[in-house]
């Protein structure tokens, strides 16, 4: 299907049926089928290697934003020894503009549940923990309820359906930290400390939790797995864009008429998914900017964004990123300057305080934004922001500095002159180059 | 104040302890027992969480300091956190925030003096597509908020009627 046909995409994920969180449903309509042939039928799965190197081959880049494939992640793990390996799932979404892994947790919670089972399967791993970010509390619930029901009908635990595979799957939760969405601070955090991300290497996939080999996917990442099993890699590589395949949750959110979390392919045009999908923008306003793929992708300004589509090869061109696919529109009224201190807030709140130029960086980018928001500011000011973000920016032991940095630098080169024309003093000799390519 | 668990936290404590291969990841989880229990997890009940898990009380302070959504010090009876991060700010976040300290008559952070609600402004709650939004005390979402949603929501409340769960349905096929 190539992404023109969009309109004509089924969803896997969360599609029209009713009560489909319900265990019985889910099975009526082919669910569990993907784990049991892996467990079972031995002439397609000879063992669990075969099973990484379908899902390796399907591509399935990481939905949690930094679009690893997920089978080549699966194949760092090392020979099993006979100790506890772990598969840790994150269930923390808290990138500001992404809310899709709710949307499985609510209305499919056991096709994620299938493929952490077929991800165990094949990494040979004894224990699952999905970690839900604490706000979720009624995910929290409803992930316990469909975990105790795939237990009782023997899904879960001990010699699944006749196998001789057993494996654990409890549910965790955090308590308010957005760093916990760091694969290594949601270790942490689940090993009951503080939410500090780990200097790596070594990787989790060498020294995870309590030390031991582990792996940690996003939930839609495994969300994708049941049908890459069922319909093989080639079916999910022929879903959307080539390089970045298979669909996508979409989250849209802002000033647009219908927004919500919708499941198409990945490489639909940024504008049809505004226009088409998400009903268009409120009040007949025009389309000023778009933030792709939560706060910290790139924001993209209305112009350019003709002919782009929201896949990693497309949105690299105009100097963006896909992220979660949480999409942020702003209309025509909305005021940059704002919207800029607003997330440098955020990242500055969130920052853990391992790093010094995070934790000094953050709190900088936010007071030197809220002078210029409050009138108070100089454009010489708008030259030092962007020097802090070079000074954050791939200097600290996680992503997080960077997250925050890059906002600000995109946001200011892409509307210089609105920061420019808020700033109190505009010195006529800066001969700094005012350009809105970058 | 000599703060005890009750028999039933005890088993629920043993329970959550059986899933982890060690104690210290319970810490987290206890917490949010402690906190059920007491409505806050103030320097006493940290203690007493500290004591229960035989873990050091420096521990189980740095966690309960490190996340937000455990209140370390006693809060009203409910708590609204009203979300203004990016797609609230856009839709109006600041105005339900600023709606609700005129209408509760304090400020961001504070407490209403009878004690009946706090509120706080928070980061990204994960509900960008109805925003705005907020949280009553760690557990239902209020979307799509009104200063009339506001109202009606305070009204509820007072009279110690919690909100219902949500439903916000997906959206369907034949509207695209």
């Amino acid at each position: 299907m190539s992404t023109a046909d969009w309109k004509n995409y089924e969803p896997v994920i969360i599609p029209d049926i009713k009560d489909l969180d319900k265990i019985d449903v889910y099975v009526k309509n082919g669910g569990y089928k993907a784990l049991e042939s892996i467990l079972k039928d031995k002439k397609k799965w000879a063992d669990p290697k075969s099973v990484i190197n379908e899902v390796k081959e399907a591509n399935i880049r990481g939905r949690g934003g930094a679009g690893f494939n997920a089978g080549l992640k699966w194949s760092f793990m090392p020979p099993a020894d006979g100790g506890p390996r772990y598969l840790a799932c994150n269930g923390d979404e808290s990138e500001p503009g992404t809310f899709k892994d709710r949307k499985i947790f609510e209305y499919n919670p056991h096709i994620f549940i299938e493929g952490a089972l077929i991800a165990a399967y094949a990494m040979e791993i004894t224990t699952i923990y999905v970690y839900i970010r604490g706000e979720y509390k009624a995910y929290i619930d409803m992930m316990e309820k469909a975990i105790a029901d795939a237990y009782e009908k023997g899904y879960i635990g001990k010699n699944i359906l006749g196998s001789g595979y057993s494996v654990n799957f409890y549910v965790t939760y955090g308590a308010g930290a957005y760093i916990c969405g760091e694969e290594t601070s949601m270790l942490e955090s689940l090993e009951g400390k503080r939410g500090y991300p780990r200097v790596k290497p070594p990787f989790p996939a060498q020294k995870g939790l309590w030390g031991r080999p582990t792996t940690i996917n996003n939930i839609e990442t495994l969300a994708h797995v049941p049908s890459v099993i069922n319909r093989g890699a080639e079916w999910f590589k022929s879903v959307g864009a080539e390089n970045h395949p298979g669909a996508f949750l979409y989250g849209i959110s802002g000033h647009v008429n219908r927004p919500g979390v919708y499941e198409l392919p990945s490489g639909v045009p940024v504008l049809e998914l505004i226009n088409d999908v998400a009903g268009g923008m409120r009040n007949g306003k025009k389309l000023k900017a778009v933030i792709p793929g939560g706060s910290s992708t790139p924001v993209l300004r209305a112009d350019q964004l003709d002919g782009i589509t929201m896949d990693s090869e497309s949105l690299r061109t105009v100097g963006s990123m896909v992220g979660t696919a949480g999409m942020v529109i702003m209309d025509e009224d909305t005021d940059m300057v704002d919207v800029l201190w607003r997330i440098a807030h955020f990242y500055h709140h969130e920052s853990c305080g391992q790093c010094t130029p995070c934790r000094e960086g953050t709190g900088w980018l936010e007071k030197i934004l809220l002078k210029i928001k409050n009138g108070e500011g100089e454009v010489k000011d708008l030259d030092l922001l962007l020097d802090l973000t070079t000074q954050m920016e791939g200097r600290t032991i996680c992503a997080l500095a960077d997250a925050a940095a890059w906002p600000v630098r995109y946001t200011i080169n892409r509307f210089r002159d609105e920061f420019e024309a808020r700033c109190k003093k505009v010195i006529k000799a800066s001969n700094k180059a005012i350009s809105h390519q970058s | 104040m000599a703060y005890e668990f009750t028999k039933e936290d005890l088993k629920e404590i043993e329970k959550i302890k059986a899933k982890f291969p060690e104690v210290m990841p319970a810490t987290l989880p206890v917490l949010w027992v402690a906190q059920k229990r007491f409505g806050h997890v103030e320097p006493e009940v940290q203690k007493l969480v500290a004591k229960t898990l035989d873990l050091p009380e420096a521990h189980v302070h740095g966690v309960a300091t490190f996340y937000t959504q455990y209140y370390k010090e006693e809060k009203g009876k409910f708590v609204l956190d009203v979300c203004t991060c990016l797609s609230c700010q856009l839709c109006g976040g600041y105005d339900i925030l600023h709606y609700l300290e005129k209408k509760l008559g304090i400020k961001t952070g504070n407490t209403t003096e009878d004690g009946m609600f706090t509120l706080n402004q928070v980061e990204c709650l994960g509900a960008c597509g109805y925003a705005p939004m907020l949280q009553v005390t760690n557990d239902k979402y209020v979307n799509h908020l009104t200063p009339e949603k506001v109202d009606k929501l305070l009204d509820d409340l007072k009279e110690g009627k919690e909100p219902e769960y949500e439903k916000i349905g997906m959206p369907r096929r034949k509207n695209i």
